[in-house]
């Protein structure tokens, strides 16, 4: 039933990991029941990623990134579908779903670094969102893949301040 | 259009659910609600503290086997009954809970008596629900209900703010499921007939099957089904904790309680089989004892209504998600029958025969044996008594020695271990049918706990037998210390005398007896069994030295199971 582990394919994805996709109720406290059953059944979230899921607001989608060596994905699954407030669950099969993260970071540039760092966000697909006299700000929304790979690039600058979101993620359609 | 205050709505939602008793006690933040509770037809059981509300409502479901109902005030009131909250969690039982809460203006700024009663239970109810608008408080009472008693039944928490009862609501109720607005949770399942069909097939070829029968055949009332099955089958029967009653004790089948302090038979044809049918039972550690070392020749079906506990402990040959009646209902329409189970009977024969349970004889002038009490008490005990335990060697004991024959006649905490649990729990029973005797066998340690609200039984007008198999110990953890820290006993003796049980009880507005001898002891019960007016609490002096026998050491495998030191010799 549960497809293949994913096995990662770059150093900062956890080894063996699952993509659930689980439709919640929009009420207060839901988030706080699922990080609460994660923690007390000692599964780890590697990622989680939250909000409202199509126009009504009545439901939202979490996105969460599971370590499948902490317990078994049937445990999890079968825990989490137990919340009153979860609807329902998709397992991801990374082969089988399209993700997408969003990174933001903001680095240091002077006249002598710019040329690289241009030609290094321009390499990864990403944009400059912001510009200060001596700081940029670049975002890259693509595959974790791609994400993983500007952070390795950026590990040449200086001051970098790194954030990413998590990954999102939805069934491929067939 | 009616207009009802929340606090009327409140009141008026239970009584759509048929509440017709509610434990609990009033406070600064629930205190709108009491009063309309001075309208209503619903009797109140004014407790001496929470905790034993919650147990009381614990006892009153597993004794009738619907949703018991606890109220309690906000902050220390909430989180006085967050132990029956566990504890009922733990074991599976209906129970709906309401707490009273400080304003919704007022959440959030440590107000006084404030407390997180939702985050603190989101871990051990099966639900709960912050009610936001007077508006909304029959939906969550509605829902509330379906909750803790579909499924897997468990403990559900209703949190009202004191604005909430106090506002005007318009009156309604929901009439259906839908209007509940629970789009997340389907309790009902569909038989994977598959599934069945595959047990069917392992049914058929064993040679050495047992039914582990667990409380959720209880919960799913398939106590005849299960009788039904066993007799066409002639399949052998354990009963776990959870579950003593579901099947008779004095059926020839039945080998007893399997686990920790199982009968030595049920624990070794488990571990022999070739079979293990799980019947809404959950692989509980003090079952299985080392689960690699647990049944390693047997397959596993493995029937619950809660498809988490598949593959949890030990892993499915076959896994249906089911409730217990309707799997062998199933079963007997498809005539599974398991291979000639002669050579197996005969077998299962020879270890009954070799390791009953045993104990030392009493001597005349005591002191008693805490077995053979129970057993005094259970020879002169009306018929479909139930008994009710706290935690500990008495709880094994009474569970051994006690004789079920029906289903709801044996209150006790499982999962949860909750000393105290017995003097409130069997009050929760005998408030849920009035018609039955009940009896609380407790420890000395346990009594301790919870004993005060004997009080409340008397001035309620709640005539329950509280035998106290005083051993002067917390004498379950004497029993490891005695065996596995070298008879260094620490911090376990609690004194015979001090207190003085009978002078507690007669304060209590009970009948205080005591018993030292074997004469007395049977005096005492006779005299017990008389009065049907008043609590009645005995202290039993019992020998301190007893253990609980047969014995899994923690950890250890079932094939190493301790039988009494009587049945030790050679070859054994």
């Amino acid at each position: 039933m549960s497809p293949e582990p994913y096995l990662g394919d770059v150093s900062r994805t956890p080894v063996r990991h699952h993509i659930l996709s689980v439709l919640v109720e929009n009420k207060a406290g839901v988030l706080a029941r699922i990080a609460g059953l994660f923690a007390r059944r000692g599964f780890n979230i590697y990622s989680l990623a939250v909000a409202p899921a199509e126009s009504h607001a009545r439901f939202s989608r979490v996105t969460i990134v599971v370590d499948a060596e902490s317990a078994p994905l049937e445990q999890i699954v079968g825990q989490l579908d137990k919340l009153v407030n979860v609807v329902a669950i998709t397992d991801l099969a990374p082969r089988d779903a399209v993700e997408r993260e969003l990174l933001l970071a903001t680095l240091s540039v002077d006249d002598e670094s710019r040329p690289t760092m241009l030609d290094t966000i321009t390499r990864a697909g990403a944009s400059i969102v912001d510009v200060a006299a001596t700081s940029v700000t670049v975002m890259l929304a693509g595959t974790p893949g791609a994400c993983d790979e500007l952070e390795r690039a950026l590990e040449d600058f200086t001051d970098v301040e790194l954030h990413r979101t998590g990954r999102v993620a939805l069934p491929r359609l067939s | 259009m009616v207009q009802l205050t929340g606090a009327q709505a409140l009141i008026k939602s239970l009584e759509q659910e048929g509440v017709d008793t509610i434990f609990g006690l009033p406070g600064g933040a629930i205190l709108p609600v009491y009063d309309p509770l001075i309208d209503s037809n619903i009797r109140h059981i004014l407790v001496r503290h929470e905790q034993g509300a919650g147990h009381m409502a614990e006892g009153y479901a597993l004794a009738t086997g619907r949703a018991g109902v606890a109220m309690v005030t906000s902050g220390p009131g909430a989180t006085n009954i967050v132990t029956p909250i566990g504890n009922a969690h733990m074991d599976s039982t209906p129970l709906v809970v309401i707490t009273g809460q400080v304003a919704t203006s007022a959440i959030g700024t440590d107000a006084f008596q404030e407390c997180d009663i939702t985050g603190i239970t989101m871990g051990i109810t099966k639900h709960n629900f912050l009610v936001q608008s007077a508006q909304e408080i029959p939906r969550a009472v509605a829902a509330a209900f379906h909750l803790a008693t579909t499924g897997r039944p468990g403990p559900v928490l209703i949190d009202v703010p004191k604005d909430v009862t106090q506002s005007m609501m318009d009156w309604w109720y929901p009439a259906t499921v839908e209007e509940f607005d629970l789009p997340g949770y389907r309790p009902e399942v569909v038989l994977d007939e598959n599934a069945v069909a595959r047990a069917v097939a392992l049914i058929n070829e064993s040679e050495r099957p047992v039914l582990y029968v667990g409380g959720g055949t209880l919960k799913s009332h398939a106590s005849q089904e299960l009788l039904a099955f066993a007799q066409r089958t002639g399949i052998p029967v354990v009963t776990t904790l959870m579950a003593r009653g579901a099947f008779p004790d004095s059926h020839e089948q039945h080998l007893g309680m399997p686990g920790m302090h199982g009968m030595y038979t049920a624990v070794t044809a488990i571990q022999k089989s070739d079979l293990l049918i799980s019947l809404g039972a959950r692989f509980d550690d003090r079952v299985t004892g080392r689960v690699s070392a647990f049944a390693v020749d047997a397959k596993v079906i493995h029937v619950d209504i809660d498809k988490a506990e598949f593959n949890k402990v030990r892993t499915a040959d076959v896994a249906i998600q089911s409730n217990v009646a309707s799997v062998l209902r199933a079963w007997d329409a498809a005539q599974a029958t398991p291979r000639n189970l002669d050579v197996w009977w005969k077998t299962i024969n020879l270890w009954r025969d070799r390791y009953p349970l045993v104990y030392e004889e009493p001597s005349a002038e005591g002191p008693l044996r805490p077995q053979h009490v129970i057993e005094a008490i259970a020879a002169k005990a009306a018929p479909g008594t139930i008994v009710a335990a706290g935690v500990g060697q008495h709880q094994m004991w009474a569970s051994q020695h006690w004789k079920f024959d029906e289903p709801r006649t044996w209150i006790n905490s499982g999962g949860a271990g909750t000393m105290g649990f017995g003097v409130p729990a069997a009050i929760g029973a005998k408030v849920g049918r009035p018609d039955r005797t009940v009896w609380c066998i407790d420890g000395d340690g346990c009594f301790q706990m919870t004993a005060q609200e004997l009080v409340t039984a008397r001035s309620e007008g709640i005539p329950i037998k509280v035998a106290i198999l005083n051993n002067a110990y917390l004498g379950m953890v004497r029993q490891w210390q005695e065996m596995f820290y070298e008879e260094r006993y620490s911090e376990v003796y609690l004194s015979a005398d001090l207190p003085d049980y009978v002078k507690w009880a007669e304060a209590m507005g009970c009948v205080g007896l005591r018993a030292r001898t074997l004469k007395e002891m049977h005096d005492v019960i006779d005299e017990a069994n008389a009065i049907n007016d008043v609590p009645v609490v005995i202290d039993f002096r019992t020998d301190a030295s007893e253990k609980v026998f047969p014995m899994v050491a923690s950890g250890a495998s079932n094939d190493e199971i301790l039988v009494h030191p009587l049945q030790r010799g050679e070859g054994s």
